[in-house]
């Protein structure tokens, strides 16, 4: 038998660790490269916006008022042009960058702690718990987003804070399902059950045994709800009811511009086009995450 | 060459290949098998999972997937070309001539309707005919096997039967039409031990009795020695020994085969406490060129030729054939096993 | 079956009635309501007078009691604004709202499922890429951008259709398109999973052997089956899109119940943002208790038990 062992029959498929599987289904991902990319230079816009910008956000100049962008003859001044206020559009598109993406990382944040806290609860503990997390969550459901955020921030008086805040205690029903599911699916496990067999804390069992093991599906959840937070932000100060004047939010030069759209529509398609290219790499990167962490549960 | 005496066989296979595309190439499933089933014959294809049994059925049907490769030197049912068929003349012979039982029986009734719809749905597809004539067919058709109060049952939903009477609802729906060939792929081992006998006798019984030809697809050699007539060996996508149940059963050739049989006792040669056979390795990966004999690996008769093409032998007059380098299997100085 | 309708059910009016004490205490929110009505001009002594003509001055619980029986009796407050009862505005405002939303999801289903089912039947072909794209694209899309953008090409570029108003039913298509699109990309993915999750069934094997033609196969067996859980999403969307239409009604000024909550907000307009906010919760409650329903229904495992 010993004549065998080089047989190409018996060649056994030496697989790649699963760190390599990992890094090779990573950059196998075109989609997911294509929104990580976009996103990384987005948020480097937004770091270096004071360098970025060739003039400042806020600065009016009403002699140069609504001068239109290079490609549609403008001057190199004002490459993008400027607003009705005579402000440099490119200048207020960059820091348009800081207020989305800050609104949209702080509120998923908030909301993931919440909706994690409470789906972990209600998946691990079960019973009682999860009663009132399922119930919760359906109030929650049941109450129209857009409509009670901009109820809350206008009674609140319209600020980046506020505005924050209200997203991110609006935004938790998705963590708290997903989280939920997840918890369900692992407490289950075998490691989880030895854990406990030997004594393990609760708050243990929970961080080293539980958390290390949905962590990639939370991962997915606070991309799709940064692009959420992002998304309703805009609306809101598009309604004039979100972020105010003069803050430079995207959703609020298109609303901005929307007065001018019939002569001058660039000035609504230039931020719309952009909050549109920043939720999609967020997006893109989110259901990359989840084909290359979980593909079998791709959907 | 025909024999003029015998009459055509029902199916005829020949140089059957499957090719499935996998990440890491080809999967070689199924590699130029050859076989027939006469009218009325029971022939039994066993083998371990994964060699290429139930893909072999699948393919006789028409059911494999849209990316996996299907070829054949020949493959005839009554005449009719299978290899060329249109969709449009498989579809006609699905249900209505051929038809299927599968290993399932708990997924593979549709949870959405009723058990009298899934009954008579090839009825009325095949023939023009009732809605209450087909009803009756199927009550006539549960009765038979084996199902009580079976007007009842037609209302039913498959969630509210057992695996059991479930199993019993797929063999009367494959029966529906009367075909001439029915294909049983595995159609006990989701049961219970207890139900596996009850549902196999059935099976068979019926089968005499309508005089359909089977193939009974199965990794159990217990049911084999009792219900076929035709045994087929099959081994990693070949068909590495067939013949006759007599002449397989009591004159093994193949090393492979006269390994299984050495795994299940038998009566009067097994002796009380002895260790049964054991086939030491693992069934060889089929991705990639597959060359010489599959089994070599596992085989201890193995020189260094069955790296080579394998001569098919016919050590009889009959139909008994099997694949080796070895004449009569065995290595020169070989001890004989059975 | 009952059984389940009734716990449903249960469930359901305990979640209204939690989203009504919600939306009772965001009168509150901002503190005093007496000197948010009276504005900034007010007196306190014109505070203490609205205070006492709304009643603010009676413990909590026993106004919460007074305005929940009165709305279940169907009286919703007085509007500060258009000095209306409510109800009468938020009925005759409904309308236009509720046959937006209708087209919305029909035309979201219309688009969706047919997708969905053409890229499980070719996943990875050119249709299953090109509805995958758009299920992406369309989640990244702010409906007020795609809106606007709709209006500059269709109304203002080609004149084809009118920008706003609610005059005809041309008026309704770029609407109906703007609320829908929202929903296509969760209904089209969930089409196309269950589709491909269906068609790979044992049961569907079946239907195959007995010689079923394919478009049988794949519409009566598989679809059926697939289309369950869709039902369910409709549902909520269906909910979602009542609670959206404020967005799309504001661009296309289309005066329905979302364009109601706008003014509202904008005007401080409390009673009428309540009641609203309770209406629109309402709907969505009933939609899915509706769906839970109807799946029930459509699921014969359910349906028994």
């Amino acid at each position: 038998m010993s004549d065998m062992t080089t047989d190409p029959l018996l060649a056994q498929i030496t697989g790649p660790t699963p760190g390599q599987l990992l890094r090779r289904r990573i950059f196998g991902h075109q989609g997911l490269l294509i929104g990580a990319v976009v996103l990384a230079l987005l948020v480097l816009v937004a770091l270096f916006a004071p360098v970025l910008a060739p003039h400042d956000p806020y600065a009016q100049n009403l002699l140069e008022r609504m001068q239109p962008p290079v490609f549609l003859g403008g001057t190199w001044n004002h490459p993008l042009g400027t607003d009705h206020l005579g402000r440099d559009y490119l200048s207020r598109l960059i820091y348009g960058a800081r207020v989305s993406l800050l609104i949209g990382t702080i509120a998923a944040l908030i909301s993931g702690l919440i909706g994690t806290a409470m789906g972990v609860a209600a998946g691990y503990f079960g019973g009682r718990v999860d009663a009132v997390v399922t119930f919760l969550i359906n109030v929650r459901l049941a109450m129209p987003v857009v409509l009670v955020a901009l109820a809350v921030v206008a009674i609140m008086g319209g600020s980046l804070q506020v505005v924050i805040v209200v997203l991110g205690l609006l935004l938790w029903d998705r963590f708290a399902v997903v989280m939920r599911s997840s918890t369900l699916q692992v407490r289950g496990r075998e490691y989880v059950a030895a854990a406990r067999a030997v004594g393990c804390s609760t708050p243990r069992i929970l961080l080293s045994e539980i958390m290390p093991n949905i962590v990639n599906n939370l991962i997915v959840v606070v991309t799709l709800e940064m692009a959420h937070a992002i998304l309703l932000e805009a609306a809101l100060s598009f309604l004039g009811l979100g972020v105010q004047p003069p803050t430079p939010s995207w959703g609020l030069m298109v609303s901005e511009g929307k007065n001018m759209m019939l002569f001058e529509p660039w000035m609504v398609l230039i931020p719309g086009a952009v909050l549109f290219v920043l939720v999609l790499a967020i997006n893109l990167m989110g259901d990359g995450l989840r084909d290359v962490t979980a593909p079998e549960n791709r959907s | 060459m025909p024999d003029p005496l015998l009459p055509e066989p029902l199916l005829t296979v020949r140089g059957l290949t499957i090719d499935i595309p996998v990440g890491g190439g080809t999967l070689h499933a199924v590699r130029g098998i050859d076989f027939d089933v006469n009218r009325g014959e029971t022939l039994c294809i066993v083998g371990e999972s994964g060699s290429g049994k139930s893909l072999t059925s699948l393919a006789l049907m028409g059911l494999l997937g849209g990316r996996i490769d299907r070829r054949a030197a020949r493959m005839e049912f009554d005449g009719i070309d299978l290899t060329g068929a249109n969709k449009r003349t498989m579809r006609a012979l699905r249900g209505d001539r051929m038809s299927m039982i599968f290993q399932e029986p708990m997924t593979s009734l549709n949870p959405a309707y009723s058990i009298g719809d899934q009954l008579t749905e090839a009825l009325l597809l095949h023939r023009d005919i009732s809605r209450d004539a087909a009803r009756a067919r199927a009550v006539e058709l549960l009765e038979k096997v084996g199902i009580t109060a079976a007007a009842s049952r037609l209302g039913q939903y498959p969630h509210q039967l057992s695996g059991g009477l479930r199993q019993r609802v797929m063999i009367a729906m494959a029966l529906m039409c009367e075909p001439e060939l029915i294909i049983a792929d595995e159609p006990t081992t989701a049961l219970d031990v207890t139900i596996q006998a009850q549902i196999l006798r059935l099976l068979v019984e019926l089968g005499r009795e309508m005089n359909m030809a089977m193939i009974l697809i199965t990794h159990d050699l217990g049911v084999v020695a009792r219900v076929a007539d035709k045994v087929a060996v099959m081994y990693a996508g070949e068909l590495v020994e067939t013949g006759s149940a007599d002449e397989v059963f009591n004159a093994p050739m193949h090393p492979y085969t006269r390994g299984l049989l050495r795994c299940i006792p038998q009566p009067g040669k097994t002796e009380r406490g002895a260790r049964l056979g054991t086939i030491p390795g693992i069934v060889p990966s089929l991705v990639g060129k597959v060359s010489g004999c599959p089994f070599r690996t596992r085989c201890d008769q193995v020189v260094d030729a069955c790296r080579q093409d394998v001569p098919h032998r016919h050590p009889g007059a009959g139909e008994h054939a099997f694949r080796c380098v070895h004449e009569n299997g065995l290595r020169a100085g070989g001890e004989v096993v059975t | 079956m009952l059984q389940f309708i009734l716990k449903r059910l249960g469930l359901a009016l305990l979640v209204a009635l939690t989203v009504s004490i919600i939306s009772f205490s965001l009168l509150f929110l901002s503190g005093d309501p007496a000197a948010a009505i009276g504005g900034e001009t007010a007196t306190d002594q014109d505070i203490e007078a609205i205070r006492v003509l709304y009643g603010f001055d009676r413990p909590l619980p026993v106004q919460y009691w007074d305005w929940l029986s009165s709305a279940l009796a169907g009286d919703l407050g007085e509007s500060y604004y258009f000095k209306l009862p409510v109800a009468t505005l938020i009925v005759d405002r409904l309308q236009i709202t509720m046959l937006l939303g209708v087209c919305g999801i029909t035309f979201a289903l219309l688009t969706a499922v047919p997708l969905g089912v053409v890229a499980a039947i070719r996943p990875n072909s050119f249709i299953d890429r090109l509805a995958l794209f758009l299920s992406v694209a369309g989640q990244a899309m702010p409906s007020f951008w795609f809106g606007l953008i709709l209006i500059v090409v269709f109304a203002i570029q080609l004149g084809w259709l009118p920008p706003s108003g609610t005059a005809s039913a041309a008026h309704f298509v770029m609407p109906t398109i703007v609320l829908g699109y929202y929903a296509m990309p969760a209904i089209m993915r969930l089409t196309r999973a269950g589709m491909l999750d269906v068609l790979s069934s044992d049961y569907i094997r079946t239907a195959r052997a007995k010689g079923a033609p394919e478009g049988r196969v794949l519409f009566k067996h598989a679809l059926r089956n697939a289309i369950i859980p869709v039902v369910s999403l409709a549902a909520v969307q269906m909910g979602f899109m009542l609670g959206g239409s404020i967005v799309v009604e504001s661009i296309f000024a289309l005066h329905g119940a979302g364009y109601l909550a706008w003014e509202s907000i904008a005007r401080n307009d409390l009673p009428t943002v309540q009641a609203l906010i309770l209406v629109f919760s309402l709907f969505y409650i009933i939609f899915t208790f509706l769906s839970d329903v109807l799946n029930a229904w459509l699921d014969p495992r359910m349906r028994a038990g």
